[in-house]
């Protein structure tokens, strides 16, 4: 499940349970969404997300890759808990994510 | 040595890794140790959906779970096409962003969050994966 939620310069986006290949879409469709709207600086509040898969990596680098493209730009990362940081370590990719303890650290971060 | 064998589509995912979870917690592994084994898990089940069997076939996955004082053994059989991990070169993600090319990252994962990984083609056909991760 994903939902939404907007700022006046920043939006927040959550999302709950596993990402993999088979949830993964909705969080894409989600973030497509909002960079359509030309909403490109986003938040990603990770608290209720147990599972992280490379579905879900791969849509949170292609998103993120999207919104640095513009001026201020950036999806940055809310709550992650130490399943979702063993992923991002693992794969080797967690240098490309600004992470941030809770949501208004991140908002704030903007 | 619980064993089960799942239809091979995105919706069985979830499944097919609390299963494999249930069973490593009940050998004795920890909490992150166990979602090493179920990322790991779910990473080989998605490649042979769409490497071994490819998006629009059918096809079946068994994964038997075994484990021992030392920790557990995760095996997946499928009966798709012949791959071979070995030609696929160890992935590193050192470019900048713009540039970056994910294909790869599910056996990077595979590997670095088990202990030992050995993937075999079966002259009778299809695919047995061997993942193991110790206490």
């Amino acid at each position: 499940m994903v939902e939404s939620t907007q700022f006046d310069k920043v939006d927040v986006i959550k999302a709950s349970g596993r990402i993999d290949s088979h949830t993964a879409p909705e969080l894409k469709e989600a973030f497509d969404g909002l960079l359509e709207k030309k909403r490109y600086s986003l938040v990603i509040d990770m608290s209720e997300i147990d599972f992280l898969s490379s579905s879900g990596v791969w849509v949170l680098l292609e998103t993120q890759k999207r919104c640095r493209r513009r001026k201020r730009g950036d999806l940055v990362i809310a709550s992650a808990n130490d399943n979702i940081q063993k992923t991002l370590d693992l794969a080797g990719l967690m240098h490309f994510m600004k992470m941030y303890e809770d949501v208004d650290a991140a908002v704030g971060s903007f | 040595m619980p064993k089960e064998t799942f239809a091979a589509r995105y919706e069985n995912l979830a499944q097919i890794c609390e299963f494999v979870t249930i069973a490593s917690e009940a050998a004795g592994l920890g909490e992150a140790d166990a979602y090493c084994v179920e990322l790991a898990t779910n990473e080989a089940c998605t490649n042979i959906m769409e490497y071994s069997y490819g998006e629009d076939k059918e096809g079946k996955i068994e994964c038997l779970i075994e484990a021992d004082d030392k920790g557990v053994t995760i095996v997946l059989r499928d009966w798709g096409k012949p791959f071979d991990a070995n030609e696929v070169p160890e992935k590193t993600f050192d470019k900048p962003l713009e540039k970056l090319d994910l294909r790869g990252i599910g056996l990077r994962l595979i590997r670095g969050a088990m202990d030992e990984v050995e993937f075999e083609a079966l002259p009778v056909g299809g695919n047995r994966l061997t993942m193991r991760k110790y206490r």
